[in-house]
């Protein structure tokens, strides 16, 4: 099948894509600094859409706009243009506006808030026409290049969603970018309930019971009937406990106290069932301790799975070899998962290695980031003829 | 309109004037310009490689504006050069350059040597500290070098923003410029006074002009430059642009105390070479400083008399009340 040679070239020539890329490191790694030094968090992300917009202008794409959720589009017209492949990276970042967001450049490395999730990433977008210009690739599908907005936390994924559910063409193919890890390898995205429980108590308590009453401990006694939950390790399902907020001094009990917490399953209809259970030991506390409690489900993602022997995921493992990288396959909760609700084939992809993720000196190693681009140019040619074969 | 306020508008920009990159290099390459950017440095490995990479992909590989990117190093203990170097700047030790004249350490140095090292028709020198670096901090300096072609030396000045509540905000410049160097300015020279931050660290400078005056090595050397400048070639030389913010370390007041030590020491030897110390020019009791509004700068000019009492035992009335003799005036 003259796709799979195609796939052949992309496999063969990824190496040679990486030396020639490593031309490019300056412009790559100062797209990075500039877009992580600007603060881009959930549902503020307008300066960064402006950046990013003008950026994308600069390479002279075509239809560079900025939508309602303030998403941040543009097409690299292909040769033929009858299919379109959607390359996204989430441009919005856990850190508050307030933080230093100054990035730091080291020899071999780039350190500061956000780097790695997903400043580099987003930098993969603009400097993709730059990048097949100087492999001098043409894509005969159009390439339409995605900030999205509003992903993490509260943004539930809504920029994806909006760009998905109002895109006027037919999308062949997803591929989304991280800045983390090289050789990530996302085909499948878990079934997930992003929860949050508040737990409120009366202000006024007799001092006898100060040590026997509060927020905190009714929050402690949920979390270990949470804990108690029986959870199946086949299909992989994981109750993860994220943050906890409560109390504000040494010796007033708190009368707030807040869990946030992620139920994740492989299985259809786990997530569901699970969430359930908890909202029963919630009814439980209410009434048994006279208690306000409440559970509010934040963001759902249902499971799906392109398979591990869809030809794109094939590809990339060929191609992850061709960069002598092991791939690493984990399923994924973001943009992926709304790719795959669509029906659109799709996969997430790192461009580098990267350590101490959402921390303040977050960071990413510079060398590797030239396998990763070529990786994601590779994959992206296969893609590129498999839907022109099909 | 007065001198100063017509140089303000026909000689201060903005660094958004200068937006448009592609027609600036053809510009650049009408005029057959060659540009070098010189970043002089002493131990600033955290920020060199980021001003490096920032510069580079901007003002070379896309835009070509910049020629040469050059780090002159004092001789820095950390990897200051070596970050440089691994981001294709060219690095030289100050040391190494016009051995014969000995090696003197201080940025001035690095700034002096940097004439003779470096190629450029224009010379753009900007500081190794700046913390939000952006091709701005280049551009907006030899941008109007490229365009004007009587305009000699671009200083660059930056919005600090001090708390104001209403359209017109107080604009100046550092602690040292605002407390010494504007003082000395308003009562000696005052059409220097605007220039609204004669100290900072980035400005970009033709060769034949600064082939010409000395170099003061340390902290002296802007002070120094803006008035033998201004001797030689006038106001009229001048220009400035507004970089709008500057994030840098800021220097403890101990520091800023040497610091206005050197600039003294340089001020006066200025005075000196012009003949000016036992005749000192009129000094004038206009202070001037800046308030602006948007991107309008405006001078605001306060006539401050230091009027003077004598001692209290020569005044008739305070003798008589207390009983002084006239011999015990002495």
């Amino acid at each position: 099948m003259s796709g799979n040679n195609k796939n052949d070239t992309a496999v063969a020539s990824v190496a040679a894509y990486r030396d020639k890329l490593e031309s490019l490191r300056e412009q790559v790694l100062a797209d990075a600094v500039m877009i992580g030094e600007i603060p881009a968090p959930t549902f503020k992300e307008d300066r960064l859409v402006n950046f990013l917009s003008d950026r994308f202008t600069e390479e002279g794409l075509d239809q560079v706009t900025v939508d309602e959720v303030h998403n941040v589009t543009a097409i690299l017209p292909g040769k033929t243009g009858e299919k379109n492949i959607l390359v996204a990276a989430h441009i919005d970042r856990v850190w508050d506006s307030s933080i230093d967001h100054t990035i730091t450049v080291t020899a071999d490395s780039l350190i500061g808030p956000g780097i790695a999730d997903n400043a580099l990433g987003v930098a993969s977008l603009p400097m993709l026409p730059v990048m097949l210009q100087t492999l001098g690739i043409e894509m005969d599908a159009n390439l339409i290049l995605l900030g999205a907005s509003r992903s993490l936390g509260r943004g539930d994924l809504e920029g994806l969603r909006f760009f998905t559910d109002n895109v006027p063409m037919t999308i062949g193919a997803g591929v989304c970018v991280e800045g983390v890890q090289l050789g990530r390898l996302s085909y499948s995205s878990l079934g997930m309930n992003r929860c949050e429980i508040n737990v409120s108590t009366p202000e006024e308590q007799h001092w006898e019971s100060w040590s026997l009453s509060g927020a905190i401990i009714t929050l402690n006694k949920i979390v270990q009937q949470i804990l108690a939950i029986k959870i199946p390790t086949v299909p992989k399902t994981s109750i993860i406990l994220g943050s906890i907020f409560s109390g504000s001094s040494f010796n007033v009990p708190s009368t707030r106290a807040t869990l946030r917490f992620e139920v994740r399953s492989e299985e259809p209809g786990m997530v569901a069932g699970i969430r359930e259970e908890i909202e029963e030991l919630i009814e439980m506390a209410i009434a048994e301790q006279r208690v306000d409690v409440s559970l509010e489900v934040l963001a759902r993602r249902k499971p799906g799975s392109i398979g591990f022997d869809h030809p794109f995921v094939k590809a990339a493992r060929d191609i992850l070899r061709g960069l002598d990288i092991d791939p690493l396959v984990a399923p994924s909760i973001s943009e992926l998962s709304v790719l795959i609700e669509k029906g659109i084939p799709s996969m997430t992809l790192g461009l580098t290695n990267g350590d101490r993720k959402h921390q303040l000196d977050e960071s990413v190693q510079i060398a590797p980031v030239f396998k990763g681009l070529a990786q994601l140019v590779a994959v992206l040619q296969s893609i590129d003829q498999l839907l022109e074969n099909e | 309109m007065n001198k100063i306020d017509s140089w303000l508008q026909s000689n201060t920009f903005h660094h958004g004037e200068f937006w448009d990159l592609l027609k600036l290099v053809k510009a650049k390459e009408k005029k057959n310009l060659k540009i070098s950017l010189c970043i002089p440095t002493l131990n600033e490995e955290k920020t060199i490689g980021k001003e490096i990479i920032i510069f580079k992909s901007a003002l070379m590989d896309r835009y070509p504006l910049i020629d040469e990117i050059a780090v002159i190093d004092s001789g820095s203990t950390d990897k200051t050069a070596e970050v440089a170097a691994a981001y294709g700047a060219d690095v030289y030790l100050s040391a190494d350059i016009l051995p014969s004249q000995g090696f003197k350490r201080g940025k001035g140095e690095n700034l002096w040597k940097a004439i003779y090292q470096l190629e450029g028709d224009i010379i753009c020198y900007v500081d190794a500290d700046i913390k939000n670096i952006h091709p701005r901090f280049a551009t907006g300096l030899v941008a109007p070098l490229i365009y004007h072609d009587e305009m000699q030396y671009i200083k660059a000045f930056y919005d600090r923003p001090l708390a104001f509540s209403q359209g017109v905000r107080p604009s100046g410049g550092g602690r040292v410029t605002e407390i010494l160097v504007r003082p000395l300015f308003s009562l000696f020279f005052p059409e220097l006074t605007a220039l609204i931050q004669p100290l900072s660290g980035e400005y970009a400078v033709r060769r034949e002009v600064l082939q010409s005056i000395p170099f003061p090595i340390g902290y002296g050397v802007e002070t120094s430059h803006i008035m033998d400048v201004y001797m030689k070639h006038g106001l009229e030389a001048f220009g400035q642009t507004d970089l709008d913010q500057r994030v840098h370390r800021n220097q403890a007041t101990l520091d800023l105390g040497k610091m206005s030590f050197g600039i003294l020491q340089s001020f006066l030897n200025r005075m000196e070479s012009y003949g000016l110390v036992d005749k000192f020019p009129e000094m004038s009791n206009t202070f001037r400083q800046f308030q602006a509004e948007g991107n309008r700068y405006e001078q605001v000019l306060k006539e401050i008399v230091e009027e003077e009492r004598p001692p209290m035992v020569t005044i008739p009335e305070y003798r008589q009340k207390f009983g002084i003799e006239d011999s015990a005036t002495g």
